[in-house]
């Protein structure tokens, strides 16, 4: 798929985001926009999943770690016409798009994850398993900044190479933000490229909005052998969306009717 | 009116730090959330934001505490006690320290972060835990008299603090006696509802047309044990009603402390039976899970 096209399906999965958390005034714009662009290349490119292959377990898996950012992978699920859930269901009572991702309620979700740190650890087992089955799959993991301090992450990182998971990649959204501030100025979870560089994990920087960049960061990770990949993407939190940007703000903040008006516009066609 | 207690625990805090240097407040990237924010912004010499890292929050706070701090530490009521209940074990409880876990957006009232943030067993894996004294307030002017006591008591509490707005209970005139359950309405003796937390509201709404005794138990542990057995026997049935699993909570507490008697009343559980929660809007998500005065009186009258 040409860069173009990816760049039209991340636009959609954009609008797509900023409107549920809208409908439901509650969720997570900040960081849900900002990884839309490594989302929309997982699942259009990079993962052997579709729609024959997505109840199953015998493909590549995606955990999203940093759970808070669901509106991002129920709104690419619902994209790449994976998932058939209303997005408007979102967080209201009943629905299976819970405001943190079920496993067992929707097909694509392959773990449930809103208690940062976990998610990595278990793309950890996944990748064990995959090696224990001997099958081919591999499993990604989208982590996020803020999320890094959590000490479970670094333990996860040292299992992951210690037994040589080549076929985990693990994805950190470096978008400096928390919900308290910068990363730097709440506890300083930076350099994240050297920390897991010392952990012996292969360890590529990429521009998160750059479909090249993004494209050759998991061709490389792809081609690894003996040791897990961590990719390190730079990303802007908010991406799209001309007052979300770089605002930490809006981490867990809703639009109101006049904002989500300027979102739109903001959102309108590919640039 | 109605408020959180969450933010009568910022005000509370916030006015503590001034007035006692020996309080230090910890945080885990949830400052405004949890409101020590309010402490922050007036003492931002004692208040450590341990990043997203519930269990180092946990040990730095035990390590304050070793060196003579008095500690309130603070996050969402599943990861300070669920992700971090090892620490607060071993380095809080064990060694018997001066550390107050005061945690936010506890029970499902947090609606929509959805099951992940909703804590239900808070209460039961805090009170199992030797040392440990838990409070759970139910309106803003109680939780500004449970801050106010624990910061005065010696070793570890845990207060359960809520996330949505809740009726007033009590009022700024109130005089607490945080050892006492508290008998906030007397009925006709027939039936009794032991309530913690925002259910409290809820079984006064509810005693109206039932004509029930409402009791506050704020003090899960210590248990006013002797009130409530009076209480108990003074009635011909009991209903305890949490927003919390009917396992380990309220209910436990209370059913623990009549079966050590030869009392008979029968105690039912109003709760959560034994299962997450959901995404929802606060009142949605209570009323599917049967945490509504209305659902009080459907189980009572049967
Ligand atoms: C264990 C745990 N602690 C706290 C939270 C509350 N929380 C949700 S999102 C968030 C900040 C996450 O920041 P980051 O990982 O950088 O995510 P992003 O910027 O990509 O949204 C926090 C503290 C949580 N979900 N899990
Ligand atoms: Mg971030």
């Amino acid at each position: 798929m040409d860069n173009n096209e990816l760049k039209k399906h991340a636009l959609n999965i954009r609008r797509n985001i900023v409107t549920m958390v809208y409908n439901a005034q509650s969720g997570h714009p900040g960081g849900s926009l900002g990884c839309a662009d490594i989302l929309t290349y997982l699942y259009f490119e990079e993962m052997n999943i579709t729609k024959d292959n997505v109840a199953g377990k015998n493909r590549d898996k995606f955990v999203l770690s940093k759970g808070h950012c669901s509106p991002a992978l129920y709104a690419v699920l619902h994209e790449a016409g994976l998932m058939d859930e209303d997005l408007n269901s979102f967080r209201q009572i009943d629905s299976k798009l819970q405001g943190h991702p079920n496993m067992n309620y929707v097909d694509g979700v392959d773990m449930s994850t809103g208690s940062l740190g976990q998610g990595i650890s278990c793309g950890v087992g996944m990748a064990i398993a995959n090696k224990l089955d001997k099958n081919d799959n591999r499993v990604y993991v989208l982590c996020g900044d803020g999320e890094s301090e959590e000490g479970i992450v670094w333990e996860a990182l040292m299992a992951a190479c210690h037994y040589k998971l080549d076929n985990l990649c693990v994805i950190f959204d470096l978008n400096h933000l928390q919900i308290d501030g910068d990363v730097e100025d709440v506890v300083g979870p930076l350099p994240l490229f050297d920390k897991a560089k010392a952990f012996n994990a292969n360890t590529i920087e990429c521009d998160g909005h750059d479909f090249d960049s993004i494209r050759k960061a998991f061709a490389t990770a792809r081609q690894t052998k003996g040791v897990p990949t961590v990719i390190v993407a730079n990303t802007t939190k908010g991406k799209g969306v001309s007052f979300m940007e770089n605002n930490y703000a809006w981490h867990g903040a809703a639009p109101k009717e006049e904002e989500y008006k300027i979102a739109m516009e903001d959102l309108k066609e590919v640039d | 009116m109605a408020q959180e207690t969450r933010n009568a625990y910022g005000e509370k805090i916030a006015e503590l730090i001034q007035k006692d240097e020996n309080i230090v407040v910890l945080d885990a990237d949830l400052t405004k959330s949890t409101k020590t924010i309010e402490a922050k912004k007036v003492c931002p010499e004692r208040h450590f934001n341990a990043g997203i890292a519930e269990c180092n929050m946990m040990g730095m706070a035990a390590g304050l505490a070793a060196s003579g701090k008095t500690v309130f530490a603070s996050s969402f009521a599943v990861f300070a006690t669920g992700r971090a209940f090892e620490i607060i074990r071993n380095s809080i409880c064990y060694p018997k320290l001066n550390v107050k876990v005061c945690a936010t957006h506890a029970g499902l009232a947090v609606g929509e972060d959805g099951a992940s943030h909703q804590s239900v067993e808070d209460v039961a894996i805090m009170r199992v835990l030797p040392n440990m004294k838990v409070f759970v307030p139910c309106d803003q002017y109680e939780t500004k008299a449970v801050i106010e006591y624990v910061a005065k008591l010696n070793g570890p509490c845990y207060v359960r603090l809520g996330r949505g707005k809740v009726e007033d209970v009590y009022n700024e005139d109130t005089v607490f006696d945080l050892t006492k359950a508290d008998v906030l309405r007397k009925g006709n003796g027939d039936v009794v509802l032991f309530a913690m937390g925002l259910m409290v509201q809820e079984a006064l709404k509810a005693a109206e047309e039932l004509d029930a005794t409402v009791i506050n138990v704020s003090s899960i542990k210590p248990l006013d044990e002797e009130t409530i057995l009076k209480e108990l026997k003074a009635h011909k049935r009991a209903y305890t009603c949490e927003e919390h699993s009917i396992i380990g909570g309220l209910y436990s507490a209370i059913a623990e402390a009549k079966a050590k008697t030869d009392i008979t009343v029968p105690i039912t559980p109003i709760g959560v039976n034994d299962t997450f929660g959901e995404s929802g809007k606060m009142k949605d998500v209570l009323k599917k899970y049967g945490l509504t005065a209305e659902h009080i009186l459907e189980v009572v009258k049967g």
